[in-house]
């Protein structure tokens, strides 16, 4: 680790302020950024820790019916309270890690950080979600724009995330066997007026929406209508852990799963 | 009943209680006054001549005291090789030398080439990084085949190629057994890749080196399994300090497997640097370090051909090896896939003819040497996957066809093809033993149950014998070893009556401090707890050769038995004194000396107190005291000898193998502490199942570690592994130590990735997939599902 300041804001304006600071990054719940900082792969001048503010705290239900999170919630906190509200979340957040990770990491942390083989991107696109910020309010569609890059402007913070909760929905995670990180995770979730399917690990462009089995299964709520389709595996991940055909396979199966225990 | 008492009794493990408090103490916890700190600069790439190192930058960074280069240790030795193994044409093998740090040529990436000592560990760091290197890159050297083809790259500049060795065992066999395989009914060929593993140790290497310029006396404070030899080799070899004025402690150490046996160039650098400095310096590695620079374990590309007659009975064995030794030659690399490896391959079985081939390579990858069964599990697994294999092909039951090969308990002593002399065994009592503890009879009911949700399920069993209680010094001399391999121990005996225990094996993880203390005590009928083990300081114990190869108990309890032997002659002596009775006549039972037919007895506190208080001794027959030293070379190895089986589900949407069952029936001979040697068991399984299904220490073309995290390096976790069935009721116990013990630390890491691998194969083969003949290693998912699909 190098030196740097170290910032506790109590308040978003405040954490505002400190990143606008030169080199200054956000820290969240820091699974990702703090062995990052022991490697010595990253030297921010300040660390702003977003920990201590209330305000980016907790789940609750707008009068829409949409579940919102705070940035700032934990991992355990979401497996624990969305259990019975939207199950399939809770399932994910609860396969993240292992309980150490999970009573650190935050929703907005590691959405903001989008790492391509992550779980929450797929729960949240696979989700009619919203990202709001301390600036403004992001649709999900337009968030995530490839491997460890998102719409967020340096500086800016996720203050919450707004879910709509679907009729049905199901997690399917395939885990690389050293990190346990997804190799191909898919989060299928079916709304009154169509089907979300939300892929993450396999792709060199991080989370995306498999529109093809969306449509199929908008059509037909069935594994079975998945049948005939396949993934192109162009784009797709390739390493020591399994081929792009590979990772083209398991999203199929991963999918199919999914929808069958949705 | 279970014993509660001595050996055979399943004693708690008293060195838990401090392990398990956090109190035990590892070389990164001791510290000491006017500390510095030793980080090094590491090469980043895996071959490049070393144009220049400039230091001055760094030099003068905060709290930097010394810098260090290759310029430095260019005068002094090499880290030696321990074992010489002549090529099949009588040439010695090549030992380039292995320097303190890397000197003109950097060979693999963490090769160091420099060391910043610093006030502290951050600026040390930071230090480092304003060293500025200027290499000129060259090729990398990664694959064997490669290698040994390329005449233009060198690993080593002064090699004409890169080869360390040709090793053909037994030379003279070659002729005959080539004939013997040209003429046979049925010969079955499998290739195969022995995946490269990181040993992974807990507790990272690390090293503190002082000096004490009033008295020249040395200490190190190390991460070692073996302190005497390590300190044989840092001072003789390498850095020329008296052997006498260097003190060597291994402390706690959290686990070796093999890693820590040998000397490592950090442990030479922090002393030259104490001498520079007078103050001691200290190093302790990061995690990538240990991936990067820990010797590395298996490494083998292997062709084995088993030739048979259509029945089944063996014919021949012939195997051709390339091992990787990496860029530098470890302490014991060029034994363990040698004599560790070839003298093996005769495994369990009556089999007339085996030749064994081995080219030792040199690679721009990290050094590899004895890992948790070196050369056993490679033996091993090519013999028992080749056999698999051939069952298959030759419509035989896999059981069937070990047990018609079977060397039957009447032959033994057993003379093989390749050297060694197996003393006992009986190899149809384990496989039995496993047959009932698997419950293998209900494995189609199991079968049919795991079809029904759509698994493929499969059974493998093997077979397994391996040479371990790694010793006889005559033997080991004969087949090229540099170094003796016997053991010592001391036994003192306090005035009041309790014990010091000083052996010569050393413990990291093993549990010796309750085992050797069971064997003591039972020996005496004294308590347990009145006898403490005391192990790893070279300033207290005698000259050993610390614990690897599964010799601690065989050979280093054998020293302690005999020492111990001694005590009780001398007691004996003492108590005839006393009783005025002949020496002959003193009876020890239960701790109290008695005079054999009288009722006139002592107990043992009273004897060992007049020891120490001889008022009235008969001085020039009896000296006072009650302490002995034992050094014990046996006649032998030992052959621990099993049968393990392990059932499997694979998943023929995603090719994820699931363990479902592990059962183990090894034969260890005697046993002095049954839990420990379950949990001995079980460690070497889970190892086995790592490498089996999820271990690979991978380098890409660049010579670039790809696994060198612990994100990518897939270590065995508690839900991979199952519950496992160990039984070690088959006992034949070794007919030339004293205890009858064989040695159990490496059984489960040796005979167990083969029995995962003969299982998915089977399973495969169930399913329909005729085509799936070998999946090596790791068996991933992917590799699993690639070859699924043919």
């Amino acid at each position: 680790m190098y030196s740097f300041d170290f910032l506790r804001p109590t308040t978003l304006a405040e954490a505002a302020e400190a990143l606008a600071r030169d080199e200054a990054l956000a820290l969240g719940g820091g699974q990702t950024l703090i062995p990052t900082l022991k490697q010595r792969l990253a030297s921010p001048s300040v660390l702003v820790s977003l920990g201590a503010i209330a305000e980016m705290k907790g789940i609750c239900r707008n009068d829409a019916g949409q579940i919102c999170i705070g940035g700032g919630t934990t991992h355990a906190t979401v497996a624990a309270e969305l259990a019975e509200s939207y199950p399939a979340m809770a399932a994910l957040a609860g396969q993240i890690g292992d309980p150490a990770v999970r009573n650190r990491g935050t929703i907005g942390g590691s959405l903001a950080n989008n790492d391509p083989a992550a779980c929450y991107p797929a729960g949240v696109l696979g989700s009619k979600s919203l990202i709001v910020t301390n600036t403004r309010e992001i649709a999900v569609d337009d968030f995530f724009q490839g491997m460890f890059t998102t719409d967020l402007e340096s500086g800016e913070i996720i203050t919450e995330v707004r879910v709509a909760v679907p009729d049905r929905a199901n997690y399917q995670k395939f885990v690389q066997p050293a990190s346990r990180f997804a190799m191909v995770g898919v989060f299928v979730a079916q709304y009154s007026d169509g089907v979300r399917v939300a892929v993450t690990g396999a792709s060199q462009d991080g989370v995306f929406r498999w529109t093809e089995a969306e449509a199929a299964l908008s059509a037909h709520f069935d594994a079975s209508a998945l049948d005939g389709l396949s993934v192109a595996a162009d784009d797709l991940i390739a390493d020591l852990h399994g081929s792009a055909e590979y990772r083209a396979h398991l999203i199929k199966v991963m999918t199919a799963r999914a929808v069958k225990a949705a | 009943m279970p014993k509660d008492h001595g050996v055979g009794a399943s004693s708690k493990r008293r060195e838990d209680i401090r392990f398990l408090t956090g109190r035990g103490r590892y070389t990164d916890d001791v510290n000491q006054f006017g500390q510095t700190y030793a980080v090094f600069a590491r090469s980043d790439v895996a071959h490049a001549n070393i144009r220049s190192i400039d230091t001055s930058a760094a030099e003068a960074m905060p709290g930097v005291v010394a810098i260090f280069t290759g310029e430095d240790f260019k005068d002094v030795g090499g880290n030696p090789a321990g074992w010489l193994i002549n090529s099949r044409n009588g040439e010695p093998m090549r030992e380039p030398k292995r320097p303190v740090l890397a000197h003109g040529k950097v060979r693999h990436v963490g090769d160091a080439y420099a060391a910043v000592i610093a006030e502290t560990y951050a600026q040390a760091r930071d230090a480092v990084e304003a060293i500025v290197v200027d290499f000129e890159e060259l090729p990398a050297l990664v694959d064997m085949a490669a290698s040994l083809a390329d005449t233009t790259v060198r690993v080593h500049d002064e090699l004409p190629d890169n080869q360390c060795f040709d090793w053909g065992w037994i030379e003279d066999n070659r002729t005959k057994v080539d004939e013997a395989i040209r003429n046979a009914p049925h010969v079955t060929t499998l290739h195969l890749v022995n995946n490269r593993l990181v040993p992974n140790a807990m507790e990272p290497r690390a090293s503190i080196g002082e000096y004490d310029p009033g008295t020249g006396d040395y200490k190190l404070t190390t991460t070692s399994q073996n302190p005497h030899l390590t300190r044989l080799l840092v001072a003789a070899f390498v850095m020329g300090i008296p052997e006498h004025k260097l003190t060597v402690i291994a402390p706690d150490v959290g686990g070796g497997f093999g890693s820590k046996i040998y000397h490592y160039g950090e442990e030479a650098l922090v002393l030259a640097a104490a001498r520079k400095l007078g103050r001691p310096v200290k190093w302790t590695a990061e995690r990538n370090e240990s991936f990067l620079t820990d010797a590395h374990g298996r490494d083998h590309v292997t062709k084995i051909e088993l030739a048979c007659e259509k029945d089944g009975t063996f014919i021949a064995f012939r195997t051709e090896t390339m091992a990787n030794v990496g860029a530098y030659l470890s302490n014991f690399s060029t034994a363990t896939p040698t004599f560790l490896h070839g003298t093996l391959m005769a495994g369990n079985y009556k089999v007339p003819n085996v030749y064994v081939n081995v080219k030792a390579v040199f690679t721009n990858t990290a050094p590899v040497d004895a890992y948790r069964g070196a050369g056993r599990p490679e033996a091993t697994y090519s013999l028992e996957r080749v056999i698999d294999k051939a069952a298959r092909e030759l419509g035989i039951d896999p059981v069937a066809i070990r047990r018609m090969n079977f060397i039957q308990p009447d032959q033994f002593p057993y003379t093989t093809p390749v050297g060694l002399q197996y003393d006992v065994g009986n190899y149809d009592a384990t496989m039995d033993k496993l047959l009932e503890i698997s419950d293998a009879a209900g494995f189609e009911a199991r079968r049919a149950e795991a079809a029904s949700r759509g698994m493929l399920r499969g059974l493998g069993i093997n077979s397994y014998i391996e040479a371990c209680g790694i010793a006889p010094s005559h033997l080991v001399g004969q087949l090229g070893a540099r170094v003796g391999l016997f053991d010592a121990a001391t036994v003192r005996v306090n005035a009041t009556g309790n014990i010091s225990v000083m052996t010569g094996a050393h413990s990291h993880g093993q549990g010796h401090e309750t085992a050797f203390a069971q064997v003591v005590a039972g020996m005496l009928g004294i308590p347990e707890a009145s006898v403490d083990i005391v192990h790893g300081d070279t300033s207290k114990i005698p000259f050993g050769m610390g614990s690897y190869g599964s010799r601690s108990l065989a050979v280093c309890g054998s020293a302690i038995v005999k020492a111990t032997d001694k005590i009780i002659a001398k007691a004996k002596k003492i108590a005839a004194h006393m009783l005025e009775a002949s020496d002959g006549d003193i009876e020890l039972k239960d701790g109290r000396f008695s005079v054999a037919g009288t009722d006139k007895g002592l107990d043992w506190g009273a004897v060992c107190l007049s020891a120490y208080v001889p008022h009235n001794y008969p001085l020039t027959e009896l000296e006072p005291g009650l302490e002995e030293t034992a050094f014990y070379d046996p006649a032998n190895f030992t052959y621990p000898s099993g049968a393990y089986a392990c059932e499997v589900e694979v998943d023929p949407d995603t090719g994820k193998v699931k363990i479902c069952s592990f059962a183990a029936a090894d034969d260890f001979g005697n046993i002095v502490n049954p839990m420990i040697v379950d949990g001995q068991v079980h460690g070497g399984i889970g190892q086995g199942i790592g490498q089996a299904l999820l271990e690979a220490a991978a380098y890409d073309d660049m010579g670039q570690l790809v696994s060198g995290s612990f994100m990518d390096y897939a270590m065995p976790r508690a839900d991979d592994l199952p519950f496992y069935q160990v039984d070690h009721s088959c006992q034949t116990p070794c007919t030339h130590n004293p205890l009858g013990v064989k040695g159990c630390g490496e059984a489960g890491a040796i005979g167990s990735p083969p029995a995962v691998v003969n299982a998915v194969i089977d399973a495969l083969q169930r399913g329909g997939m005729a085509h799936v003949t070998h999946i090596d290693m790791p068996l991933s998912p992917a590799r699993v599902w690639a070859a699924m699909q043919g």
